[in-house]
């Protein structure tokens, strides 16, 4: 622990190293935040078994602190995307993300989430999730093996490293907004698309011969 | 199961008694297409020919209902497949309708299985099903524009009607559909949209049309409540829907909702090749990707004519054996999950499935999505080694010892709990002409007493030659169709050991040269297979080209969840989660 957190800058005297621990206020921020993600139970389709045997005790994500799976997004820190994300679904997932207390991490797990994956030309299938809520890690993968899945983990702790305490836009002025919950129409409708949708939706042309076009 | 039910030789493919064409005279005639089988049965008399095939002809048990948009001809036509449960093939009925104006009787009334089924041709076709208690869309939601699978229904990133495309091969370019959508997504809008003067569906219908009576003759007046469930909650397995009517705790009615996951592997099965399909196939009932593979392969092989090769076919059974294996891990592991026994049983049951994963992942390549079969054969051999392993010992070594311990220790755990044994025995309970008139299978069926496995009813590969039992048990409760699955692995190792022990040591695994792209002769074919969680059948078209013309999955899951509502109803709200752990669904093929 004391070689995590010790600011090297700052000399401890050999007797006290396993009493003392001198450190910035970011570094023991992140370390606290970085080793006790909570992910959100949420599983949406062939990901979320990968996901699964990632937390069983072949592949044991309880090394990294992240073994407390929560049913609830107050609860959660993580939102681990694993799986296909459909038009019927996304409104859900949009709401759920609403719903999770900052600071809040996304991760796509898998092509589906990340881009639509093999699905991606089909008419339920939204192309990638982050069209709709903000991604921090991508990973790849059909599904992605549990390896990879934890390497995505560790990119996340990564990235938790580098954020500072003055910096973070959940302390800022600005408390950050809710997504627009999407509505289902004849087709997905994002509401932050209104304007163009009233302008553009349902003129003849739409769909097919603007793929030509 | 005994002996003599064992040895119940499969008839032969009856033809409709002659007495009975007659009686229906023009009303009912061959289906005479290049390639098709079965009977076409004009639109009036539909529900008396089931009638009659059911009641007098022993077909009791309809396994699929499905549609095909025969566009060229102005005409849907909705297909049957209904089996007799003493085994023997398929006898396929077809019904066609004009395009413009599909109207049909609905059979819910003779084959209540037929619910779900004709909801999702009404969804994907728009065929009108007369007399269906509660015809709503059931995959894509109230509200939705079109029918998705009609032939000329075209989805908002439509490049050609078939692949490979233009765009992409044989030039290897790469191509962001969304970049050339002017929303720039994957939607597109009617041309009659007016946002400004729209407003969404809400689920009020859904709710209003509950069973909510629960109180009657109590003393004391309460109020029903309508509770969701899902799609985001842990206990549905995935992203499910159940909305409850509860009178206190006790339910009044259920409805599954589903659809969340509907990934549209019909269409996109379509377009694909027929190859392309195979690793689609694996993302359908992901637990069981190399069982799915071989249900597609036979239906196909059957179209094509193709043998495959001695070697190929053990290594088949092998693979669909040990999926079986630790498909019923797995659904037992989250079944005391949803008991509240939480984690600690599907720790145990993940690590043996681990084990078998490793086989997969040596052989196929990958530990879940395997797409390890071909049409005459599979991919490839098994490897050599296996974690420093000679692969035939690890194998030997798994079927033998570890796979025979690991079943043992779960059932030493839990089949005499205390625990498990009152919160299962009698809970959910399925009479067995309800499980046969509702069309469920697998374990779900067997549990209610129906000796109804295709491995022994319609033997597919070299199952005839294979000694094992058919399990079932006689209460049809939770705890029955948990001890159906429990011995069933153990039937499940017992072949595999077989296998390991026959298996020709060299020989051929692929009958012909592999070719990415296959031409299939024109027709029809059905082919199923029994899967961990019940029969998987897959309806295939082909009109003589790379494509299919219709590809259809007959998937277990979504079917035995027809009866998930009768079973809950007069149960806690807590015992519905139980009830629906021991259907054991997956939402890949729910939803498909
Ligand atoms: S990326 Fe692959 S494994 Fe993951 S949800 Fe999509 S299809 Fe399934």
């Amino acid at each position: 622990m004391e070689n995590e957190l010790n600011d090297p800058n700052v000399p401890v005297p050999d007797e006290l190293q396993s009493a003392v621990t001198i450190t910035s206020l970011d570094r023991i921020y992140n370390w606290g935040r970085r080793s006790s993600i909570w992910p959100m139970v949420f599983g949406l389709a062939c990901c979320a078994i990968e996901m699964i045997c990632t937390a069983a005790s072949r592949f044991d994500i309880a090394r990294f602190g992240m073994e407390v799976f929560r049913a609830t997004p107050r609860q959660a820190d993580l939102m681990i995307v694993s799986g296909t994300v459909t038009k019927k679904m996304v409104p859900q997932i949009v709401r759920l993300f609403n719903q999770m207390p900052e600071p809040k991490y996304v991760m796509a797990m898998g092509a589906c989430a990340s881009g639509g994956g093999p699905f991606k030309e089909g008419y339920n299938v939204v192309s990638g999730i982050d069209k709709f809520v903000p991604v921090d890690v991508y990973v790849p993968g059909c599904p992605p093996t549990p390896q990879a899945l934890l390497h995505g983990l560790i990119k996340l702790q990564q990235k938790i490293d580098n954020q500072s305490i003055k910096a973070v836009r959940w302390y800022g002025q600005n408390a950050s907004e809710a997504v627009p919950i999407p509505v289902l129409g004849p087709d997905l409708l994002d509401p932050r698309q209104h304007a163009l949708l009233a302008q553009q939706a349902g003129q003849p042309g739409d769909s097919a011969e603007t793929l030509e076009a | 199961m005994s002996e003599e039910e064992r040895n119940v030789v499969a008839p032969e493919q009856v033809p409709v008694a002659d007495s009975i064409v007659a009686r229906f005279g023009n009303a009912l005639r061959t289906d005479d297409r290049d390639g098709y089988e079965g009977y076409v049965v004009s639109v009036e008399s539909l529900k008396d020919v089931a009638t009659v095939l059911r009641d007098e002809l022993g077909y009791d048990y309809l396994s699929s209902v499905t549609g095909v948009d025969y566009f060229d001809e102005g005409k849907i036509e909705v297909v049957y497949h209904a089996y007799q449960t003493s085994g023997g093939p398929a006898l396929n009925f077809k019904v066609q309708v004009d395009r413009e104006n599909p109207i049909l009787p609905s059979l819910v009334s003779v084959y209540p299985g037929a619910d779900f089924q004709e909801r999702e041709i009404f969804d994907m076709y728009g065929v009108s099903f007369e007399g269906h208690p509660n015809l709503r869309r059931i995959l894509m939601w109230d509200g939705f524009a079109g029918h998705p699978l009609r032939k000329d229904w075209q989805e908002a990133y439509f490049e050609e009607e078939n692949k490979p495309f233009d765009s992409r091969w044989p030039g290897g370019d790469v191509k962001r559909s969304e970049a050339e959508n002017r929303f720039g997504k994957n939607v597109s809008y009617p041309d009659e949209f007016d946002i400004d003067n729209w407003a969404p569906e809400d689920d009020s219908s859904l709710y209003a049309g509950l069973n909510k009576s629960g109180s009657n003759g109590k003393k004391l007046k309460t109020d029903s409540l309508v509770v969701n469930m899902g799609p985001q909650h842990p206990s549905t397995h995935g992203v499910f829907r159940m909305v409850v009517a509860l009178d206190g705790e006790t339910i009044t009615d259920l409805q599954p909702v589903m659809g969340y996951l509907h990934r549209n592997h019909e269409k996109i099965g379509e377009r694909n090749t027929f190859l392309q399909n195979m690793p689609y196939t694996d993302r359908l009932d992901y637990l069981s990707s190399m069982s799915n593979n071989l249900g597609y392969s036979l239906a196909v092989e059957k179209l094509m004519g193709v043998d495959v090769p001695e070697r190929a076919e053990y290594l088949r059974v092998l693979m669909a054996e040990l999926t079986r294996v630790s498909n019923h891990m797995w659904a037992i592991g989250f079944l005391l999950n949803d008991l509240g026994a939480f984690q600690t049983p599907a720790l145990y049951a993940i690590r043996a499935r681990e084990l078998i994963l490793d086989i997969f992942e040596a052989t196929a390549g990958s530990r879940m999505m395997c797409n390890y079969m071909r049409f005459g054969g599979v991919a490839r051999d098994l490897p050599d080694t296996l974690r420093d392993e000679n692969t035939v010992d690890f194998i030997g070594d798994l079927v033998n010892e570890r796979l025979p311990a690991a079943i043992d220790e779960l059932d030493r755990f839990l089949t005499g709990n205390e625990i498990v044994r009152s919160r299962c025995i009698g809970v959910g309970v399925l009479p067995a002409d309800k499980a046969i008139a509702y069309s469920t299978a697998g374990p779900l069926l067997r549990a209610s007493g129906v000796p109804y496995d295709l491995r022994r009813a319609e033997p597919y590969s070299i199952y005839d030659r294979l000694d094992f039992e058919v399990c079932t048990r006689s209460n049809g409760d939770v705890y029955d169709r948990y001890v159906v699955r429990i011995d069933e692995m153990r039937e499940s190792v017992k072949i595999c050991q077989q296998v390991m022990r026959e298996i020709p040591e060299e020989g051929e695994i692929f009958t012909g040269k592999p070719q990415y792209n296959v031409r299939v002769p024109k027709g029809e074919s059905y082919g199923r297979v029994e899967n961990p969680k019940g029969e998987l059948g897959y309806y295939v078209v082909s009109k003589g080209k790379t494509n299919p013309y219709r590809y259809h999955v007959r998937a277990p899951s979504f079917i035995n969840l027809t009866v998930l509502g009768e079973m809950c109803k007069g149960h806690k709200v807590a015992d519905a989660v139980v009830i629906l752990g021991s259907i054991d669904i997956v939402l890949g093929e729910v939803d498909r």
